[in-house]
């Protein structure tokens, strides 16, 4: 995943902070085991991140510097190109940019070009995240009935918001790459939105 | 009934009398649960004060309905009346406000060993913050 790329720049005052939105640990557990990496991977089953970040779907990265001031907001960054067949995204020109960025050779984004590139929160977003949250803790404690609800109602106020409504498959028993999945992601692309959105080229 | 309420993901239960799906508490059970208390048509905790709207019945005989509390302090509201379950949100426009700053909101999370991780302890370093899953 980032390993390569967190060893690359380890030394250049730079750290890959990997955030799992999974059901548990568990779920996470073989891709760590398997990545073996020696950056921070932390879990995040009650999509604390999608929340405070409007988050909608995975992988999303964004770029902070030293101050703590985010220089890059939001986009689609894979850290390989195993999924580049199905997705049509490749890595190398984001992790360029990374590579670029944490050597001093370019700036992040001026505060007023991050802001004009953010996509901020609306109500419903909110609102749905509401529902994602008591739909989780429902499931949680057994009541899967009224945790789907809540699921399915969450979907429904942010349809783009996948983090919700792929995010919550694997915990109301359904394939995240089953037929549910695939028949969400035809009627979604097929109505002329995209999967992935990452920001504008806008540094050709 | 004893009703369960997440704060922001912090669950604490409280009683409560629900009917015809809306939720009432006491001032008690307001204060006990989410820190908010009614002055002189004023709801405050300990950081803030949000003045009712002109006409809000909110604290009338000291029941506080929890779906006007949410509206009056612009949170989103999940309610599950069957299950005596809640979700109170934070606002878009509070967290629009913190993204618009562009400082990066805070956040402590487990690793596999569950050991906390805290965003801000890795302050002076370039970070590649990264949301993925197994999914």
């Amino acid at each position: 995943m980032w390993q390569a790329l967190h060893e690359e720049l380890r030394d250049r005052n730079f750290v890959v902070i990997a955030v799992a939105l999974d059901k548990s640990a568990e779920e996470a557990r073989p891709w760590i085991e398997k990545a073996a990496p020696t950056y921070p991977v932390l879990i995040d089953t009650q999509h604390v991140l999608p929340d405070l970040y409007n988050i909608v779907n995975v992988p999303t990265a964004l770029w902070i510097d030293e101050r703590g001031r985010i220089v890059r907001p939001n986009d689609v960054v894979f850290g390989t190109d195993t999924f580049k067949h199905i997705t049509n995204l490749e890595s190398a020109k984001p992790l360029a940019a990374v590579r670029a960025w944490v050597r001093g050779e370019t700036a992040g984004f001026a505060p007023a070009e991050t802001r004009a590139l953010q996509t901020l929160p609306t109500a419903l977003d909110q609102q749905a995240r509401a529902e994602f949250g008591l739909a989780e803790w429902l499931a949680r404690h057994g009541k899967r009935d009224a945790a789907e609800r809540h699921f399915v109602r969450a979907g429904e106020l942010a349809p783009h918001d996948f983090t919700i409504r792929r995010g919550s498959m694997p915990i109301r028993g359904i394939d995240p790459m089953g037929p549910q999945f695939r028949e969400m992601l035809q009627t979604w692309v097929g109505g002329g939105r995209p999967y992935y959105r990452p920001l504008p080229d806008t540094r050709g | 009934m004893t009703f369960t309420l997440i704060d922001q993901g912090r669950v604490g239960t409280v009683p409560a009398s629900v009917e015809g799906g809306r939720v009432r508490l006491s001032a008690d059970a307001l204060r006990a649960a989410l820190g908010w208390e009614l002055h002189d048509a004023t709801l405050c905790n300990d950081a803030m004060c949000v003045p009712l709207p002109a006409g809000s019945r909110l604290g009338e005989g000291g029941v506080f309905d929890l779906g006007e509390v949410a509206a009056t302090l612009d949170r989103p509201l999940a309610l599950d009346a069957d299950e005596g379950a809640a979700y109170l949100g934070v606002s878009a426009g509070e967290r629009a406000q913190a993204l618009g700053s562009l400082i990066a909101p805070d956040f402590t999370l487990p690793d596999l060993a569950g050991r906390p991780h805290t965003l801000s302890s890795y302050r002076g370093k370039k970070i590649l913050l990264v949301a993925w899953a197994s999914w």
